[in-house]
C-alpha cells in the first residue's frame, strides 16, 4: 500500500474518534436536462464502532451517498460536485483510482443488497475470497486461504472447509450474503457500509444476519453505515440515523430521539406508515359466512427428469396435500418464506400450474370447464402482482392496458369501455388524463395502481394479490393497502392476500395460513394466529420480524442453524403429512 | 454426464438419419439428371437406360433410400458416378485438409472477434466502439469471394506474402483461414460486446471492484469468463455457417477440402458424393454442438448436463 497518511496532530479527541467524515456533499447525474442532483449538500460524522445508519425511501439518495464513499460512482454519468468525504486523514473526493482501490476492501469495504447476485457465479467461493485477501495484503494463497476460512468461521457458516470449494449457486441467499460479509470484513476494515444487506432476505434469515453483523461490529469495533429503507431495521440496529429524502437530510438523531420525538413531519409520516405487528385496526366480523373458493387437498410437484431417457427420477413437492377454503368477502392471507408454496397455490388456483386435487371456485372447477366456461370464470379471478413494471406491457398507453380486458370479454361498447377506464383510474385515485400516457412514465406506486384498476375494470369475485405491495416503499405500501382496503368494503370483492411480510399481512388479513415447506402448519383468523401462535414456525415467523421500537427488548432467539430442509424428493417418497388440529374456535394447527 | 452423452449421440443419430433423408429427397426431385451427366449428350436411349439400371436409378424412391441406408450402415458410402472412386476414400482423403481450415478459421475468428468484441464494450458509446461496430457490419455482409480476392490482391499478389493458392506449408493456409475468421469475427464480436456490456453492469462487477482489485484483474478474472459463455454456444451452432462458407473459400483458394469437392460434385449432379457430403458436414455440426455443450460446464458450474 502506499497511500500516503499526512501525520497532521489530531485538533481534539473527538475528531480522532471519527472515521468518516462526510461534508457538504453533492452528486448529480448527467442527463438530457443537464445535471440532475441525486444528493444535495449532505453531512456525517462516522465515529469508532457506531453504526449510523441512512433511511429513507427510494429516490432519496442512500444509496448513491454509499457508492460515492466507495468511490464507485458510476461515472463520469454520475460524479461527485462538491464537498468533501475523508476516510481518516485521506480525503477521498479526489483521490486517483490507484490510491482509492488500495483503499477499498481494505480500509472502506461493502455489503450489497441482492446476495444472489453480488458473486461471480463461475469462481468457487474460495478463490473469491483470496482473491479479495490478497489484493491488499501480499501473502501466499496458503496463507490467504487460512484468513478466508477464518472468516467463514466468523461468519458462523456451517462447514467452512467445503463452503470455500462451493460455487455462489449451491449456496441460500443467506449463506451468500454471509460470504459476502466475510468478504468485507476479512481484511478488517474501519468502515463498513450494508446497503440493504437484508431486505432480499427472508425474515428468518434476516435476522440470522443481522445479528450477526451486530455481534461483527460489536468484536472487530467496526464503524458500520447502514443504508435502508426498513425502519424495523433501523431501530433494532443505529446508534444514530440520518432520515434521507430527494437527497438531502431530513433529521438526524440517535435512534431512541428519532423514534420518540421526531422533530420533522417528514419523519412523522415515515413512522406512521411503517406496519407494525399488534398494530392493526379491528376488522368488522362478515355478515355471512359464505364460502367462494375450495381448496382440497391440492398438491404440486414438479418433476426433475434424468438418465438416458430422460425419465422422471424425483419431483419437487411444491404444495402438498393443502385445503383450505377462503370465505366469500374476506381478506385470506398466505404468508411464508421464499419457496413455501405460497405463491403456486395461487397459480393453481387461476390455472396456471397443473395440480391434483380440487379447486372449486363458486362450485365450479377451471379444469373441468370448457373453453367459454373457462373463460367467463377468469373474468371472476384477477391477479396483481408484485412487480407492477413487469406486469405492464410497455408498449401499451395505460387506457388500453386497463381497457384490455373489457375488450377480451367483450363488455360493452368502445365508448363504454372508454367511460368505464376512467371511471376506473378515477377510483384507484389516479388521474383520467393519464389514459394516453405509457407505464414507464410513473411511479412504483402509480403502477400499481394502474395494475389494482386493470384487476377491477371486471368486478371479479376474488382477486389474488401476489406480494403485491412487497416492492412498494412503506408510505407508498400503506396507501396501497388502504385502497385495497376501501375497495373491499365498497364491492365485497374477496382477497387472497399472498405474503412474506408479517406486519403487512396483519394489517389486512381477516384470517390467515402460515405455509411451510409446501404445507400449511397453522391456520386461524388474524386474532388467533398472531395472538396465540402454537406452530413453533409460526412463533419463529413473528419473533424474527425486527420492532419498529428501539427500546424494545429484542427477543433473544436461539441462533438457528442449518437450512430449510429440500422439498425435493425420490419419486415415490415425499414429506410426512401434517394433519391439522382443530385448537378451539377454527385455530388449525400442525402437531410439532 | 455418460448418460447424457448416451442420450446426445442417440439424437445425433436420429438427427442424421433426418438429414440423409431429406437430402435424399431433394435431389431425387431435382430436375437434373445424373444419368444424362455421365452418358453425355450424345447417348442413345438404350445406353441411358443400361446406366440407369446399373446405377440402380430405374428403382422406387424407397427401394433406392433403403439400399442407401443399408450401404451406409455397412460404412459403403457409394461410388462416384463420375470419378468411380468409394465416397468414404475420397471424403477421407479430403477431409483433414477441411479439418485442417477448420480449427485454423476458428481460431482466427474467435481471436479476432473475441478481443475486438471485448474492446469495444470496454470503449462503449466512443468513437473506438462506433468504428469497431461499423467494421464487424461490414465484415458480416461482405460476401466471401470478394474478402477472398481482397486478400489475396493485397498479399499474394502485390506483397507476395503468401502463395496464391494450393495446399501444404503453413503460409498456404493463412490466408483461406484468415478470410473465413474475418468473415465471422463479425457475428463474434457483435455477440462477445453485448454480452460483455451485460456483464459489465452485473452486480459482482461491482463486489469485485469494491473488494478494490485492479481494473484487469476485474475485466480478465471476472468479466471475461461469464461474457465467453454465450460465445461457446455460438460456435456450435456457426459450424453449419462455416461449412457453407468453406465451399466458396476452398475454390478461390484451389484448397483441396471437401468443401470443393461439394461444389464439383453439385455441378455434376454426382449424387453419391453430395450426400457423403452433406453427411460429414451434418457430422461436423452435431459434433460441434455437442463439444460447446459439453465445454459449457467446465466454464461455468451451474450448467448441469442432464
Amino acid at each position: 500500500m502506499t497511500v500516503a497518511e499526512p501525520l497532521l496532530p489530531a485538533l481534539d479527541s473527538d475528531r480522532q474518534d471519527i472515521v468518516l467524515s462526510v461534508r457538504n456533499l453533492h452528486v448529480s447525474a448527467r442527463s438530457e436536462e443537464g445535471l440532475v442532483p441525486l444528493v444535495q449538500g449532505l453531512s456525517f460524522d462516522l465515529r469508532r464502532g457506531e453504526v449510523l445508519a441512512i433511511a429513507g425511501e427510494s429516490g432519496s439518495g442512500k444509496s448513491i451517498t454509499s457508492l460515492a464513499c466507495m468511490g464507485l460512482l458510476p461515472q463520469p454519468a454520475v460524479r461527485i460536485t462538491e464537498g468533501s468525504i475523508r476516510l481518516g486523514e485521506t480525503e477521498l473526493t479526489d483521490l486517483p483510482e490507484s490510491q482509492m482501490r488500495a483503499l477499498r476492501g481494505a480500509r472502506i469495504a461493502m455489503i450489497f443488497q441482492e446476495p444472489m447476485t453480488a458473486l461471480n457465479p463461475v469462481m468457487s467461493i474460495g478463490r473469491q475470497l483470496i482473491e479479495a485477501i490478497r489484493a491488499h495484503d501480499p501473502v501466499s494463497v496458503s496463507d490467504a486461504r487460512a484468513r478466508a476460512l477464518e472468516a467463514v468461521r466468523a461468519v458462523r457458516l456451517s462447514q467452512p472447509e467445503k463452503r470455500l470449494e462451493q460455487f455462489p449457486h449451491e449456496l441460500s441467499g443467506g449463506m451468500r450474503q454471509r460470504v459476502m460479509i466475510a468478504m468485507a470484513i476479512a481484511l478488517r476494515p474501519d468502515v463498513l457500509i450494508a446497503d440493504e444487506p437484508t431486505t432480499a432476505l427472508d425474515v428468518t434469515v434476516q435476522r440470522e444476519v443481522l445479528d450477526l453483523l451486530r455481534d461483527l461490529q460489536r468484536d472487530l469495533s467496526t464503524s458500520v453505515i447502514l443504508i435502508t429503507h426498513d425502519m424495523g431495521v433501523v431501530a433494532e440496529m443505529a446508534d444514530r440515523v440520518i432520515i434521507m429524502r430527494h437527497g438531502s437530510t431530513v433529521e438526524s438523531a440517535s435512534t431512541v430521539d428519532l423514534f420518540e420525538t421526531p422533530r420533522e413531519d417528514y419523519t412523522r409520516d415515515l413512522l406512521a406508515a411503517v406496519p407494525r405487528i399488534g398494530g392493526a385496526a379491528a376488522r368488522a366480523a362478515l355478515k355471512k359466512q359464505e364460502s367462494l373458493v375450495r381448496i382440497e387437498d391440492v398438491s404440486v410437484r414438479f418433476p426433475i427428469r434424468q438418465g438416458v431417457l430422460g425419465r422422471i427420477k424425483a419431483q419437487v413437492h411444491a404444495v402438498e396435500h393443502v385445503s383450505l377454503e377462503i370465505i366469500r368477502g374476506e381478506t385470506l392471507s398466505l404468508v411464508g418464506e421464499s419457496g413455501c408454496g405460497k405463491s403456486t397455490i395461487a397459480k393453481a388456483l387461476v390455472g396456471l400450474v397443473p395440480y391434483s386435487g380440487n379447486i372449486e371456485i363458486n362450485g365450479k372447477n377451471l379444469v373441468r370447464l370448457n373453453a367459454a366456461g373457462r373463460k367467463a370464470l377468469r373474468r371472476d379471478l384477477q391477479i396483481i402482482f408484485q412487480d407492477p413494471m413487469a406486469a405492464l406491457d410497455a408498449r401499451m398507453t395505460v387506457g388500453e392496458l386497463i381497457r384490455e380486458p373489457l375488450a377480451i370479454h367483450d363488455i360493452g361498447t368502445a365508448e363504454e369501455q372508454r367511460a368505464r377506464v376512467y371511471q376506473l383510474l378515477e377510483r384507484v385515485d389516479l388521474s383520467p388524463a393519464y389514459y394516453n400516457r405509457y407505464p414507464h412514465q410513473f411511479s412504483g406506486g402509480q403502477r400499481q395502481r394502474i395494475c389494482i384498476a386493470r384487476a377491477l375494470a371486471l368486478e371479479p369475485q376474488l382477486i389474488v394479490c401476489d406480494e403485491s405491495v412487497a416492492a412498494l416503499d412503506v408510505s407508498i405500501q400503506a396507501r396501497i393497502l388502504d385502497l385495497l382496503r376501501d375497495l373491499q368494503k365498497e364491492m365485497g370483492v374477496t382477497y387472497l392476500f399472498i405474503s412474506h411480510d408479517m406486519a403487512v399481512v396483519e394489517n389486512i388479513s381477516d384470517r390467515v395460513a402460515v405455509m411451510y415447506l409446501g404445507q400449511i402448519v397453522e391456520m386461524g383468523t388474524r386474532e388467533q394466529v398472531f395472538g396465540d401462535p402454537r406452530h413453533s414456525y409460526t412463533k419463529r415467523l413473528l419473533a424474527a420480524v425486527p420492532v419498529p421500537d428501539p427500546r424494545s427488548p429484542r427477543a433473544g432467539l436461539p441462533r438457528l442453524t442449518g437450512d430449510v430442509p429440500s422439498p425435493v424428493w425420490p419419486l415415490g417418497a415425499g414429506p410426512a403429512r401434517q394433519a391439522l388440529v382443530d385448537v378451539g374456535g377454527g385455530h388449525m394447527v400442525a402437531p410439532d | 454426464m455418460p448418460a447424457y452423452i448416451l442420450r446426445r449421440l442417440i439424437q445425433s443419430a436420429l438427427i442424421l438419419l433426418g438429414v440423409s433423408f431429406i437430402t435424399f429427397v431433394l435431389l431425387y426431385i431435382l430436375p437434373a439428371d445424373p444419368v444424362r451427366q455421365i452418358a453425355g449428350r450424345s447417348a442413345t436411349a438404350e445406353t441411358v437406360a443400361s446406366i440407369r439400371s446399373q446405377l440402380g436409378l430405374d428403382k422406387p424412391f424407397i427401394v433406392q433410400y433403403g439400399t442407401y441406408l443399408w450401404n451406409l450402415l455397412g460404412g459403403d458410402l457409394g461410388r462416384s458416378y463420375l470419378q468411380k472412386t468409394e465416397v468414404g476414400t475420397l471424403l477421407v482423403s479430403r477431409l483433414p485438409a477441411t479439418l485442417l481450415l477448420m480449427v485454423a478459421a476458428i481460431f482466427c475468428e474467435l481471436l479476432i472477434g473475441l478481443t475486438l468484441g471485448m474492446i469495444a464494450a470496454l470503449y462503449r458509446g466512443r468513437p473506438l466502439d462506433n468504428a469497431l461496430m461499423l467494421g464487424s457490419f461490414v465484415s458480416v455482409s461482405a460476401p466471401q469471394f470478394v474478402v477472398a480476392l481482397l486478400l489475396l490482391y493485397v498479399f499474394a499478389v502485390k506483397l507476395g506474402w503468401f502463395p496464391i493458392g494450393g495446399y501444404g506449408t503453413f503460409a498456404h493456409l493463412v490466408l483461406p483461414a484468415l478470410t473465413l475468421g474475418i468473415l465471422g469475427s463479425g457475428w463474434y464480436s457483435r455477440i462477445m460486446r453485448s454480452s460483455m456490456l451485460d456483464v459489465l453492469r452485473a452486480d459482482f462487477i461491482r463486489t469485485a471492484r469494491a473488494k478494490g482489485l485492479n481494473r484487469t484483474r476485474v475485466i480478465l478474472a471476472h468479466a471475461l469468463p461469464n461474457a465467453i459463455l454465450p460465445v461457446i454456444a455460438m460456435v456450435g451452432i456457426d459450424i453449419g455457417m462455416f461449412m457453407s462458407g468453406i465451399v466458396v473459400v476452398e475454390s478461390v483458394f484451389g484448397w483441396p477440402g471437401i468443401g470443393q469437392l461439394a461444389w464439383q460434385a453439385i455441378q455434376r449432379v454426382d449424387i453419391p458424393i453430395i450426400m457423403g457430403v452433406t453427411l460429414v458436414s451434418a457430422c461436423a455440426i452435431v459434433i460441434g454442438n455437442l463439444l460447446a455443450d459439453l465445454i459449457a460446464p467446465l466454464i461455468d458450474p451451474r450448467i448441469r448436463l442432464r
